[in-house]
């Protein structure tokens, strides 16, 4: 989207009626509600952002051996990875959140000796079980993209890499991640929109990100579409953070 | 039967989850059909609204292009918990709005139907995308051979177009039938009766949710392992005639 | 097919799930997450509890017909406005703030808000013996905006529903919780709550509790409000209400 194509006379027009849109919306609608809210949103935003991040790093870590265990794996680790990542793939991703914190949780009285463990702190918080959760699903959506990537890698690569001699591990580290990864980067910039638009069903787990916080202004004032309005506007800008850094990080690597 | 259940310490669940009451098993199924109509009533309304959309971005003028691609990023940006709920309210009011200048009373709408309308309209953004690539990989020469027939433009589209870009287009509206199955656990939250909502109330009223949830997780499970196979199926359908994908690598 | 078959197969889909309502039919919002004993699903679907029986005594009555239309509890006030439903019955307490949106009938019962505790805690119903604690509590309830305002020194959990309260509060999440005293007292009193016991009501302030619960109904709807008030007396009146509460509670729940 370059300055020049920005400038045609019906994206004048387009651009014009939006920013018209925009400030008929900042003078008739309420927003009085922001500044008694506005600590408690940067503290939910901040929430969806380490949740995100978060996830997505680990969900990551556990997305490339399942790959590597379905692309080349001997059948007694393939078969559990694919049926790991059927069954996340096959069922929705609240069932898991709330499989995971409820469920666990009834099993809790009827083990009397975890609460004075170690983990009882952290069994008592919701985080763990929503780190949990979304990890787990991204790992089971990025297995199946990361098994493509694997199997995509030019195989000559991989022999030229046994022919000089290196050892297994080096030439993984070395020749097939990165190729993989640059293969599938356009891929992992989707996904990665897709775990964010998966970060507000942890609201119902009680965490207090920005849709929770939404949630709260919409109970506290009654106020049905602003807080809504500014909510979905506050996800495309992130979105957008997240498309503009994927592309900058695919222009970096040779390709 | 019962003794096998008995051994594994399942008698209780099984009798939770029976099928005639005190057992919840109906409940579930019910809910099951509930979800089941709610997503292919999206899945459709999403497969129109994609047909449109497609078209629209092929060959429609700049601002119909322009609106579109607003439209496709919007959906795909912003989380669909707050799409249904912008969409459920902004939809109701609008439709309450237009039944009382027209003059009649207030307009009753179901549940099954608001839901089919919300993500109806979150699908036909993904289907937009779908269909648009599967039009531009039909090769050019069928189309052209068409019009120099002398073709109406909506008769290429029926005859030609819709056939030929069929077998593009299967995978990607495979996975967006699976994304409107499981979506359809979002309406819990806006209180829509289907699946998850019925296993919520349930293991609510008898505190036996690691046993809800997992019956409720085997069902989705089912309904996504039979709808690979009818995929599947349609697949090699839509195929029929082009040459077998296996062997390349 | 032609256009006009697809144009008209289209608008006879749409006319199949929008249809005008009937005139007469009232439709009570209730909460779509089960709240005993006022109102919960057997297993057969249908909605059982004082509250849901109380409806139906208000309707008759008042002779309107009268349909139970679920709702999920934080969505039923823009449901009341946005016209989806006709009346809140949903254990709603009548305050300030709710009434500057719509507008409530004459209450119907009236009960403390209390504090449930596991037995093992030595904690009062008090912000001072509650700091550095837990409390969960229910989204958009008047237990909320209490613990907000009062609990400034406890850790708060807002749930969507008061049960998955109740089951983090069994399964030692939170230590404390905040809500009805009877749908507290049908907790502590059932199974899963065997473990924890009602630790004494919280300090009243009725600007943020409430003065009981009432039905609530559209601002300007002044028809259904007084047929809703006239059929709230009449159970007052002929002891239909103290009768459906003598089947659930120990004592009555209605105050002046």
């Amino acid at each position: 989207m370059t300055l020049r194509s920005l400038m045609q006379p019906h994206r004048i027009v387009l651009m014009l009626l939006f920013t018209a849109l925009v400030l008929w919306c900042a003078f008739s609608l309420r927003w009085d509600w922001i500044p008694k809210y506005a600590p408690l949103a940067l503290e939910g935003l901040w929430t969806t952002i380490w949740i995100l991040l978060v996830t997505t790093f680990l969900g990551f870590l556990l997305a490339v051996p399942l790959g590597l265990a379905q692309a080349i794996g001997p059948w007694y680790l393939s078969v559990p990875a694919r049926t790991f990542c059927t069954i996340i793939r096959g069922t929705p991703l609240l069932l898991q959140i709330w499989l995971l914190y409820y469920g666990l949780g009834s099993l809790f009285p009827q083990f009397p000796w975890i609460r004075s463990s170690e983990l009882w702190p952290y069994l008592r918080q919701a985080w763990p079980y929503a780190v949990l959760a979304l990890t787990l699903s991204y790992a089971g959506y990025e297995g199946e993209v990361m098994r493509g990537a694997f199997s995509g890698v030019n195989k000559g690569q991989l022999e030229a890499a046994k022919a000089f001699g290196m050892p297994r591990f080096t030439m993984f580290r070395r020749v097939w991640l990165p190729q993989a990864i640059r293969n599938v980067l356009p891929t992992l910039g989707g996904e990665t929109i897709l775990q964010l638009k998966a970060t507000p069903l942890v609201a119902t787990i009680t965490i207090v990100e920005i849709y929770s916080v939404s949630s709260r202004v919409r109970a506290d004032t009654f106020i049905v579409y602003e807080p809504l309005l500014l909510l979905a506007v506050s996800y495309m800008l992130i979105a957008g953070i997240i498309t503009l850094a994927f592309r900058r990080f695919e222009n970096k690597v040779p390709s | 039967m019962e003794l096998i259940l008995e051994t594994l310490g399942l008698a209780e669940s099984a009798q939770l989850l029976s099928l005639s009451p005190p057992g919840w098993g109906a409940n579930l199924l019910r809910g099951l059909a509930n979800s089941l109509q709610i997503a292919f009533g999206a899945f459709g309304f999403g497969l129109l609204i994609g047909l449109f959309g497609a078209c629209g971005k092929l060959y429609g003028g700049p601002v119909v292009r322009d609106l579109l691609a607003i439209y496709t990023t919007v959906i795909r940006a912003v989380p669909e918990l707050v799409l249904i709920l912008i969409l459920y309210y902004v939809g109701t009011d609008l439709i309450n709005k237009l039944a009382s200048m027209m003059g009649y009373g207030r307009v009753e709408i179901s549940g099954i139907v608001a839901g089919i309308w919300v993500l109806g309209i979150v699908q036909g953004a993904y289907s937009t995308e779908v269909l648009r690539g599967a039009i531009q990989a039909v090769p050019k020469g069928q189309i052209e051979a068409a019009r120099a027939f002398g073709m109406p433009a909506f008769m290429t589209m029926r005859r030609v177009t819709i056939p030929a870009m069929m077998s593009f287009a299967t995978p990607g509206l495979a996975n967006l039938w699976l994304i409107a199955t499981k979506d359809t656990a979002l309406l819990a939250i806006v209180g829509f009766s289907e699946l998850t909502l019925e296993t919520r109330q349930a293991a609510s009223s008898t505190r036996a949710y690691f046993t809800f949830f997992l019956a409720a997780g085997a069902l989705y499970l089912l309904v996504t392992l039979f709808s690979g196979l009818i995929f599947g199926w349609i697949e090699k359908w839509a195929r029929r005639g082009q040459p077998s994908l296996k062997g390349g690598r | 097919m032609k256009l006009k078959n697809i144009l008209a197969v289209g608008l006879a889909m749409t006319a199949f799930g929008v249809g005008a309502a009937a005139a007469d039919q009232v439709k009570i919002g209730i909460a779509a997450e089960p709240y005993p004993p006022f109102a919960s699903l057997d297993s057969s679907g249908t909605w059982i509890g004082w509250e849901v029986e109380v409806i139906g005594a208000v309707c008759a009555a008042a002779e309107l017909d009268c349909v139970i239309t679920p709702v999920a509890w934080d969505g039923i006030i823009p449901s009341l406005t946005g016209q989806q439903i006709d009346a809140i019955m949903a254990s709603m307490s009548i305050t300030e703030d709710r009434m500057q949106t719509i507008d409530f009938s004459d209450p119907y019962y009236n009960t403390p808000a209390v504090i449930v505790a596991d037995k093992s805690m030595d904690i009062e119903a008090t912000p001072e013996s509650l700091a550095g604690k837990i409390v969960g509590i229910q989204a958009s309830t008047i237990h909320q905006a209490y613990a907000q305002e009062y609990f400034v020194n406890s850790e708060l959990r807002v749930y969507q529903t008061q049960d998955e309260a109740n089951q983090d509060l069994f399964a030692g999440r939170i230590d404390a919780t905040q809500a009805d005293s009877i749908a507290m007292a049908d907790f502590v009193g059932s199974d899963a709550g065997g473990c924890c016991e009602i630790k004494g009501a919280v300090a009243n302030d009725e600007s943020i509790l409430g003065r009981g619960v009432g039905a609530g109904v559209r601002k300007g709807d002044d028809a259904l409000r007084e047929a809703l008030n006239a059929g709230v007396a009449a159970i007052l009146a002929d002891g239909t209400h103290a009768e459906i509460t003598a089947r659930y509670f120990a004592a009555s729940i209605y105050s002046e």
